[in-house]
């Protein structure tokens, strides 16, 4: 996808605020990673100096520690919990209100809330994560009826991807094909090396920001170094998924006794949902305002660990955790093929890292599509 | 572009109680741009909104050449339903749709029909039902077949004793349980299967209903040789927003609002009657 007026050029570290500034200059609102209650968001940026400079981190099935680790270097780090699934998708959004005091001899009247979206630029989007946009803009916007409010956000928003050279030791990314080299969506991309960044543009709005800056010419050994790291950085990941579509050995196990096993030790709580960056589920409710003139109509994200995600008259389809578990995994895993034409993980590992007794789905995966031991 | 998650302002024209705790609310775009330029197919739905409480999907009962009406029949049984229930004529509601895909009409011309329904799940396919009768020479023989636990729980009597006047039409009833004046079968709809007119090569089946109930049949209409993809049936689940997006219609693969709510049995086979789908 590189743009035929890109060229592949090299930003001093020193110099990296004056791509903030462009940007800035350009109408865009900046957001980037920052240490945010001991862990690394993404969050409003308005200086170079707020990025998480010389911070690494270890993760772990129910494990992140955030660390000084005596660089110089601003994403020497794995994603922390949030994707850019919160800045598309928002956790909660009024979609719409109603009122009973209307004009025109109306008496019930809708109004719809389209977001008023500020163009945004997201410095650092990681490879998983680009791959999890990818499916949420079929979600949201191709696949039959195009959701507005996502369509608001996604239209103003420039993407600098950061290609990944410190997986935590839950990512496996390279085995569902999505990293640690990123491939889609995005403006920019970024390598980062120890004195600064090899930067390419892959978009027109790209090369507008691009072009602006005074850069110097990428020597092939920057470029070599860079991809050497990228390469090492998949190497260096011990996790994996079976194979990168299990539709059909989960429904040859769906009676998998390690189903229940999984179930013993989940909690229902809905972590992994939170922080997956292609869970899209969410519940809709209507919200009346105290003084009573108008009620709002919001969405917010829902999971299907919730007892009343699948609640129908009088009865609810999935009432233990091991319909639940079950259910989320076989959607993750395998029906999302049928959907999206891929599977619905990215290999970020955040389920697992986030999962607070540590379930790792890479393990159940393996378990379970193993065989059926219940016949 | 539209925004499909926007509701329209309705007026309930009439409200019919139809049993206990079932109403139908018969219904009109306030605008009447919005009522002549809506269309429907039979099995689609309306996500009905009640100022204040919430959204809930509702199959739509009316004839589709009914330019003027749409009536939805609901049973009050849960937060909205039963708010809706208290609603009279006058009254202001919110409508967007209509929603999903309907019964296979194209498909089941000039073939034999067969309709089975259970509990009070008849309400998507009365308006087929309907359709059928107002072109009732496109069809080959139609079976008409509604089982109910209690014979209060049947309704539309007069729908029926109407259908039953059609050329060349069967309508079968049955209840679990019937009160002593219950003209018709106590028992299973089953029961009454020997007595269907259809050609096993030439008819579309269309089911609705309790999932037991209609697994119950398709096992019967497979042995009896018909194929399974001329078997459909109508599927309910957990829907919130109706365009396929909140996720939690899904079953398997399929959003039930925007892949259904009616869908050919070969393409739900796999999971239908698997616990936690």
């Amino acid at each position: 996808m590189t743009n035929k007026n890109s060229k592949v050029e090299f930003l001093p570290r020193s110099h990296f605020q004056e791509l903030i500034e462009h940007l800035q200059q350009a109408g865009y609102t900046c957001v980037g990673p920052q240490v945010h209650e001991h862990a690394i968001h993404y969050a409003e940026l308005a200086h170079a100096d707020f990025l998480p400079q010389g911070m690494s981190e270890e993760q772990s099935p129910g494990q992140y520690r955030l660390h000084e680790a005596g660089h110089d270097r601003y994403f020497a780090w794995a994603n922390g919990p949030q994707a850019l699934k919160p800045l598309l998708f928002t956790p909660r959004e009024a979609l719409w209100q109603s009122s009973n005091n209307c004009e025109d001899n109306a008496s019930l009247c809708f109004k719809e809330l389209i977001p008023e979206q500020r163009p945004l630029a997201v410095i650092g989007a990681r490879a998983c994560d680009l791959a999890a946009l990818y499916i949420h803009d079929k979600h949201f916007l191709q696949h039959g009826y195009r959701d507005p409010y996502y369509l608001a956000r996604r239209k103003n928003m420039l993407l600098i991807a950061v290609n990944c050279t410190h997986p935590a030791d839950t990512c496996f990314c390279a085995s569902t094909g999505d990293g640690p080299r990123a491939t889609y969506g995005y403006d920019l991309l970024l390598n980062e090396l120890d004195d600064g960044f090899i930067i390419e543009s892959h978009s027109e709005k790209g090369v507008a920001i691009q072009t602006q800056l005074n850069l110097q010419a990428a020597e092939a050994s920057q470029l070599e170094q860079a991809n050497d790291a990228v390469e090492q950085a998949a190497a260096r990941q011990t996790r994996g998924l079976p194979a990168q579509n299990l539709s059909q050995p989960l429904l040859d196990n769906l009676h998998h006794p390690h189903w229940e096993e999984v179930a013993q030790r989940c909690l229902s709580c809905g972590n992994c949902t939170a922080v997956c960056p292609t869970c899209f589920c969410h519940s809709e409710l209507d919200e009346p305002v105290l003084d009573g003139s108008h009620s709002v109509h919001y969405r917010q994200w829902d999971s299907c660990f919730c007892q009343k995600h699948s609640y129908i008259h009088g009865m609810t389809i999935r009432d233990t955790a091991g319909l639940r578990y079950r259910q989320w995994m076989t959607h993750k895993l395998g029906s999302w093929h049928e959907q999206f034409g891929r599977s619905g993980c990215v290999g970020c590992g955040r389920c697992i890292t986030w999962c607070p007794v540590g379930i790792d789905i890479t393990e159940e995966a393996k378990v379970i599509c193993s065989g059926d031991q219940h016949d | 572009m539209t925004n499909p998650y926007l509701p329209y302002e309705a007026t309930i024209i009439e409200r019919i109680q139809e049993s206990p705790n079932l109403f139908t609310l018969r219904l009109c775009f306030t605008d009447p741009k919005l009522q002549s330029d809506y269309c429907f197919e039979p099995g689609q739905f309306n996500m009905l909104y009640l100022y204040g409480v919430g959204e809930i999907p509702i199959s739509i009962v009316s004839d589709p050449k009914d330019e003027h009406i749409i009536d939805h029949t609901i049973r009050a049984v849960g937060r909205v339903t039963n708010a809706m229930s208290n609603l009279k004529p006058g009254a202001r509601i919110g409508i967007r749709g209509p929603y999903g895909r309907g019964w296979p009409i194209l498909e089941a011309e000039q073939r034999d029909v067969v309709v089975v329904t259970g509990g009070l799940g008849c309400a998507p396919v009365v308006s087929v039902i309907n359709y059928m009768s107002h072109r009732r020479e496109r069809f080959g023989k139609l079976n008409i077949v509604q089982g109910v636990k209690h014979s209060n729980d049947f309704i539309w009597r007069d729908r029926y004793d109407h259908w039953r006047e059609l050329p060349d039409t069967k309508v079968l009833l049955a209840a679990d349980d019937g009160e002593p004046i219950w003209p018709w079968h106590v028992g299973r709809v089953t029961d009454l299967f020997d007595q269907l007119e259809f050609n096993k090569d030439h008819v579309i089946v269309m089911l609705c209903g309790p999932e037991g109930m209609m697994r119950v049949v398709i096992k019967h209409m497979l042995e009896q040789g018909v194929a399974a993809k001329d078997i459909w049936l109508s599927m309910e689940r957990n829907m919130q927003c109706a365009v396929g997006h909140c996720g939690h219609c899904q079953f398997g693969a399929k959003f039930i609002c925007k892949d259904g709510p009616v869908f050919c049995y070969e393409d739900v086979k796999s999971l239908l009657g698997q616990r936690g789908f």
